[in-house]
């Protein structure tokens, strides 16, 4: 499906914990978006020209069951989300959408293992009711660097089968990394797949986690965007085909196109960040 | 008064004078589902080098006030690949194309410019002569004029299509290289590529692109794109010049076709609205019927000079 751009009303904004809710009213997007796509916001009209900034679908109504509207949850860090936390009901909101690779679902009922780091568990709700309907058990690791920055672990003890909090700081839950208790739980659970959203250094470590327990893993990353839709070439990262891929075996891949979902396997995360070398292939 | 919107740009007859500025098009093929491309002026192809290239580290863009920057350093995957994809889609979806070449040496330029030849679908050749984000800055050959103008006579010994020059404006004087180029062979010009600036963090103190210098784009670089457009059509009348540098809306577009360009071409504007190049042409046909001119050629006979 083609994503398309639309002017939404905002139908609520709220405070959920240290974030910000947005939901808005987006028929079109909502009745195409997937677990792991983004919407790309507009938010201020122009003025000082402002780039969008991408977000994840957080939550989706399906247009017919409700009005059609789709919510994200987000982090206020600088000037964008700033003017987004503003908002207020009936303001418009210019939305391109949905954007991006979602998460590849499992082909039968499989058990699944969440893994998400403060806004980062965002996707990983819609993501866990499409698992739910297709009869996944579902089992959700959230973590972050304190219990305000937790993302609504009520709503992650509703949906899943069995909740593990951790919190830098041991203000709830238990102390420590999200990918702490990780290789017990694979081991615990039974898990047949792993779907993982946050900061990079954590999807590096699930990916590692996860192959070394021979247990696919998919993960949605967050690369610096200007265009959501492929043209400008920012959001790229080394993608090998999998298997210790060393320099030049890699292409730098666009996120907002290939992405944000990739196959944990298949980021070549030594070469994050990494110099350019020239010559590689795209 | 009706309205027609082609133009004639070095003999090729262009659908609307609004094209997809090089690199904020992608190769054209991510922009399919958002606009008929075969119903743009042209697309002016993300520049193509012989061999692949990676590009820069990231992050590779910072948002400005009023602009952008952006350090991609011409991620491409190299002519090859080019012509055996992405160029071959574009002439099957019927859009006029216009590849940008890029290399580090005339000789380089030249090999490009002879691939490239006969292919289907190649409407114009634009040499990138500019770029202001690649590790060696002498792939600047714009900021000099002999430089810049061995690279259009090789390339336009080996292509037969019309070849446009991409010149920055980052020079004391941009007429001089200007001049260079045409007397070279160039058919026209395309004004301005990025301008080279940087960004610091004041949080973290550190430069906000991993390159830490990148090319200024978007409506804060307009004002120059006008003064150069303007500076080099008075120089060289007749000259068919691209103007490019932070053209959002109609107006942005009619502002560079008053002071002298042929065609203008829009950049940055694509990453907020992926629609910008059709909007912009369906805004400026407006323009046009107001102001009572019947094609974007009588616009530069509308524009008064003195204040
Ligand atoms: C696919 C994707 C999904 C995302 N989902 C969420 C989400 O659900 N909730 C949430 O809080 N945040 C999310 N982010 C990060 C969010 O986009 C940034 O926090 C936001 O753009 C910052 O904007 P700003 O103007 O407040 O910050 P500034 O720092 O002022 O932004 C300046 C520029 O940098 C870009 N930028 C800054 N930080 C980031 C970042 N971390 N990632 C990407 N671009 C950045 C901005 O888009 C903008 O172009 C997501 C990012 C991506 C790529
Ligand atoms: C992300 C980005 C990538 C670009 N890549 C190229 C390129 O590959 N070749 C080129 O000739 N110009 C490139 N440019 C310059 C544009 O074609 C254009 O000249 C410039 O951005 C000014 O126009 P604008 O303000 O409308 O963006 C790039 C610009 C941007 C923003
Ligand atoms: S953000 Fe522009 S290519 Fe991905």
């Amino acid at each position: 499906m083609t994503p398309v751009r639309e002017r939404c009303e905002v139908l609520e904004r709220r405070r959920t914990g240290a974030y910000q809710a947005l939901t808005l009213v987006a028929p079109r997007i909502a009745e195409h978006a997937r677990p792991g796509q983004f919407v790309h916001l507009l938010a201020g009209e122009d003025r000082s020209f402002p780039l969008r900034r991408p977000f994840s679908v957080h939550k989706v109504e399906r247009p017919g069951t409700g009005m059609g509207t789709v919510e994200v949850v987000f982090d206020v860090v600088g000037a964008g989300t700033r003017a987004l936390a503003r908002l207020r009901p009936h303001d418009v909101v210019d939305a391109l959408g949905p954007l991006g690779r979602p998460f590849d679902p499992p082909e039968g009922p499989a058990g699944c293992l969440l893994v998400g780091g403060g806004y980062g568990t965002a996707p990983l709700f819609f993501l866990a009711t499409e698992l739910r309907a297709r009869r996944c058990r579902v089992d959700f690791v959230i973590g972050a660097a304190t219990a305000g920055r937790l993302l609504d672990a009520m709503e992650a003890k509703r949906l899943g089968h069995s909740l593990t909090v951790t919190t830098d700081d041991g203000s709830a839950g238990r102390r420590g990394l999200v990918t702490d208790p990780l290789a017990g739980l694979l081991a615990s659970t039974g898990a047949e797949r792993v779907y993982a959203c946050g900061p990079m250094p954590m999807l590096a470590a699930v990916s590692r986690l996860a192959a070394a327990a021979g247990v696919p893993c998919q993960v949605a990353v967050e690369e610096q965007m200007a265009c959501g839709t492929g043209i400008c070439f920012s959001c790229v990262l080394p993608v090998g085909d999998g298997g210790g891929a060393g320099p030049g075996a890699t292409r730098m891949a666009r996120s907002c196109l290939e992405g944000p979902v990739f196959d944990g396997a298949a980021i070549a995360w030594a070469e994050l960040g990494h110099p350019d070398l020239e010559g590689a292939v795209r | 008064m009706t309205v027609d919107l082609s133009v004639d740009l070095c003999g090729v007859r262009l659908k609307t004078p609004v094209l997809a500025a090089s690199g904020c098009f992608g190769f054209g093929r991510e922009m399919a589902g958002w606009v008929d491309l075969a119903a743009l002026g042209g697309i002016v192809t993300k520049s193509v080098s012989l061999e692949p290239r990676r590009g820069r580290p990231t992050p590779r863009t910072a948002e400005t006030p009023s602009g952008m920057l952006n350090a991609i350093g011409l991620q491409n995957p190299g002519v090859e690949a080019f012509c055996a994809g992405d160029l071959r889609f574009l002439a099957e979806a019927g859009a006029t194309v216009v590849a940008s070449l890029v290399g580090r040496s005339p000789d380089e330029f030249g090999r490009l410019a002879a691939r490239l030849d006969g292919e289907p679908g190649v409407a114009l050749v634009e040499v990138n002569l500019s770029c202001p984000n690649v590790e060696h800055r002498g792939e600047v050959f714009a900021t000099d004029p002999a430089a810049a103008a061995e690279v259009v006579r090789v390339v336009k010994r080996a292509t037969s299509v019309p070849v446009l020059a991409k010149l920055t404006a980052d020079v004391t004087d941009i007429v001089a290289v200007a001049r260079a180029v045409v007397e070279a062979g160039a058919d026209g010009l395309t004004l301005i590529n990025t301008l080279l600036g940087m960004a610091v963090d004041t949080r973290t103190r550190r430069p906000r692109l991993a390159a830490v210098t990148g090319g200024l784009s978007g409506p804060a670089i307009r004002p120059v794109a006008v003064r150069c457009v303007w500076q080099v059509a008075q120089a060289l009348p007749g000259v068919p010049i691209v103007g490019t540098g932070g053209v959002v809306t109609g107006d942005d577009a009619a502002e560079l076709l008053l002071v002298g360009a042929a065609a203008v071409a829009v950049g940055t504007g694509n990453f907020i609205n992926p629609r910008a190049v059709v909007e912009v042409a369906e805004s400026l046909e407006r323009y046009l019927a107001a102001a009572g001119a019947a094609a974007p050629a009588d616009l530069p006979a509308l524009f008064k000079a003195e204040r």
